[in-house]
């Protein structure tokens, strides 16, 4: 085991924040998979992020009890956020869930308490690797089992055809509501363990740019199943990982590197439509399930 | 009644789709809803179903008021519909389509599933073993994997069937099942559609194919306009006077023919009389999905 050891040392802020992104893909999955293109999730995790180090740091809360309390709040604040927002369809949504971002964090840049301008500092680093994947492992079971459950059936039948669902009984309303709150609270929950594995929280860090990233994570690995966000957020925090060691090739940190990160997702869109998932599964829609036979000439 | 419309009315901009409707729909029956391109018989069906509120009229479902429910509390007292312009879910298998059908019969929670609960292992199983049953019933047993989006178009609409059974409604609103299939498989579906009947469904069957109605209907009404010009059994509103001219147009040339038509109608023993393609097929962009 002295290897694997070795091994994190060298790399343990690239493989947490795999998984911290893993988790983030996650949160957006769900939205999606509801047929939701929401890009508010950067804001949850800012909101998680927030009140988790300030009941560190003022309220003395234990680890335990501030992850779940910073992901309350951010639930909490996408129900009055979803019930009108969640009218809206498509770029509309995307729009106006961006719209709430910057408005989390003008909040957050303009309220003293929380450090303004700077954040918040000196946040005891207790987030551990064991955290994180505990985490995500607990979420990948959970979303396994949703598959083919009611629920997970109804925010499919929801992206595929809303008004059809609805005439089936499906609830649409309090489905897409229930796909946005949890998205919140899980990114709320990758916010809170990210302040304290990286001591400080800077409100400009969740930004435009944070919440595109997280659906680059779900693009590039793929929206048809919840595998795809993670393998998506792993090429897209080890890529440029990887792309360190090829300053050998005349590869330059910087510019150099961004561009051929962008050549890569670039590619990926083009020829993995689907996804990265879609290399383990010619199956369209899920690697569980087999070969699907063509209708034969009616 | 098992339903009963009173005064509907609904308008769309300037246009009067829906104009003072009443009719009943007693259970147990078929009930044809009949009438030119345009008469309001869509709409109707989207009023009923919750997916539009009318304007003015009641509509009673098993003596309740349900024109101002939202589509899925109606779909919940056990009214499902298929669509005119078929709204499968494209990326789901035949059976999925059918499990979504079931939703409301389904009372998993996610807790549940995540320690294996054996009661919802079982409810599982059962539901999918009568999903199986029911794309059975409607001939498309052996597709039951396939993509909704790769059948053929009259095994998307016998699905279509399928999925609106899968909750075990009460009354069940088909809107032109028939479009687009041959006379074979149209004499399928009126036979399903009896055979439903005969298992105590009540059913309100909106089609062009005349013979189908006529064969398959308790009753029928009849639309112009958004108007109804004719209410009665299948031989009444066949002779009709104000239906022969919303059909034939008042031309005085054609009068003369009303009266061997309808005669064929009724006794055509061959090919059945089909509307012209254009007819009942034509995708009328935002018919269906402006709902409210
Ligand atoms: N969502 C809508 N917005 C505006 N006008 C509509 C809408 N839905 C229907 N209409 C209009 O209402 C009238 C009735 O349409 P409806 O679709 O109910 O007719 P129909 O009897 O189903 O006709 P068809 O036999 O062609 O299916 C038509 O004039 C139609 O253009
Ligand atoms: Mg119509």
């Amino acid at each position: 085991m002295g290897w694997l050891q070795e091994f994190y040392n060298q790399n343990s802020s690239t493989i947490n924040f795999f998984g911290l992104n893993a988790i983030l893909g996650l949160s957006i999955y769900l939205t999606l998979a509801a047929g939701l293109l929401s890009l508010a999730n950067a804001g949850f995790m800012a909101i998680g992020a927030y009140v988790s180090a300030l009941l560190t740091i003022h309220g003395h809360w234990p680890f335990w009890a501030v992850l779940p309390g910073g992901a309350l709040v951010a639930a909490l604040v996408a129900v009055p956020l979803g019930l009108p927002v969640l009218r809206l369809r498509g770029v509309f949504l995307a729009i106006a869930t961006i719209g709430f971002g910057e408005v989390v964090r003008l909040f957050f840049i303009n309220w003293d308490y929380a450090g303004g301008a700077l954040g918040i500092n000196g946040i005891p680093q207790q987030t551990r690797w064991y955290h994180i994947f505990g985490l995500l492992l607990v979420l990948l079971y959970c979303f396994w089992r949703l598959r083919g459950s009611r629920t997970g059936f109804a925010w499919e039948a929801i992206r595929e055809d809303e008004s059809a669902a609805r005439t089936m009984g499906v609830n649409t309303t309090f489905y897409k509501l229930l796909a946005f709150v949890l998205g919140a609270f899980i990114a709320g929950l990758a916010g809170g363990l990210q302040a304290h594995l990286r001591f400080i929280v800077d409100p400009n860090d969740y930004g435009f740019g944070e919440a595109v990233d997280i659906l680059v994570f779900a693009v590039v690995g793929g929206m048809n199943i919840f595998v795809g966000p993670v393998l998506g957020a792993g090429l897209i925090t080890v890529l440029p990982e990887a792309l360190r060691h090829l300053r050998s090739f005349g590869i330059q940190p910087g510019p150099d590197r961004t561009l051929v990160s962008g050549v890569v997702l670039l590619l990926v869109i083009l020829f993995l439509p689907r996804g990265l998932v879609s290399l383990f599964t010619e199956a369209p829609r899920s690697w569980a399930r087999r070969e699907e036979p063509v209708a034969p000439p009616a | 009644m098992l339903l009963q419309l009173d005064a509907v009315g609904k308008a769309f901009g300037g246009v009067s789709a829906v104009d003072g409707v009443s009719f009943g729909v007693a259970q147990g029956q078929v009930h044809g809803l009949i009438g030119p391109n345009g008469a309001g018989k869509t709409t109707l069906i989207n009023l009923i179903s919750g997916l539009m509120r009318p304007d003015r009229g009641a509509i009673c479902f098993d003596g309740q008021r349900i024109d101002r429910l939202p589509p899925y509390r109606v779909a919940a007292l056990g009214i499902r519909r298929t669509y005119q312009n078929i709204r499968l879910f494209p990326a789901m298998t035949a059976r999925e389509n059918v499990t979504v059908g079931q939703h409301t019969r389904r009372t998993d929670t996610l807790l549940e599933r995540l320690w294996f609960s054996p009661r919802v292992a079982a409810e599982e199983r059962r539901l999918r073993d009568e999903a199986l049953r029911l794309l059975a019933r409607v001939d498309v047993s052996d597709l039951a994997e396939v993509r909704a989006s790769n059948l053929s178009y009259g095994d998307q609409r016998r699905l279509e069937i399928a999925r609106a059974l899968g909750s075990e409604p009460r009354l069940l609103l088909l809107d032109e099942p028939a479009a687009g299939m041959n006379g074979t498989e149209a004499r399928a579906l009126g036979r399903l559609v009896r055979s439903l009947v005969g298992d105590g469904l009540t059913v309100l069957l909106v089609e062009h194919n005349v013979r189908l109605v006529m064969e398959v209907c308790d009753g029928i009404t009849v639309l112009d306009f958004g108007r109804v010009i004719a209410d009665g059994t299948p031989a009444e509103v066949s002779r009709d006077e104000a239906v022969i001219a919303a059909y034939l147009g008042t031309d005085d040339d054609q009068a003369a023919d009303v009266q061997e038509t309808i005669a064929t109608l009724e006794t055509a023993a061959g090919s059945l009389i089909e509307p012209a393609p254009a007819q009942g097929e034509a995708p009328r962009p935002g018919a269906e999905t402006e709902a409210r």
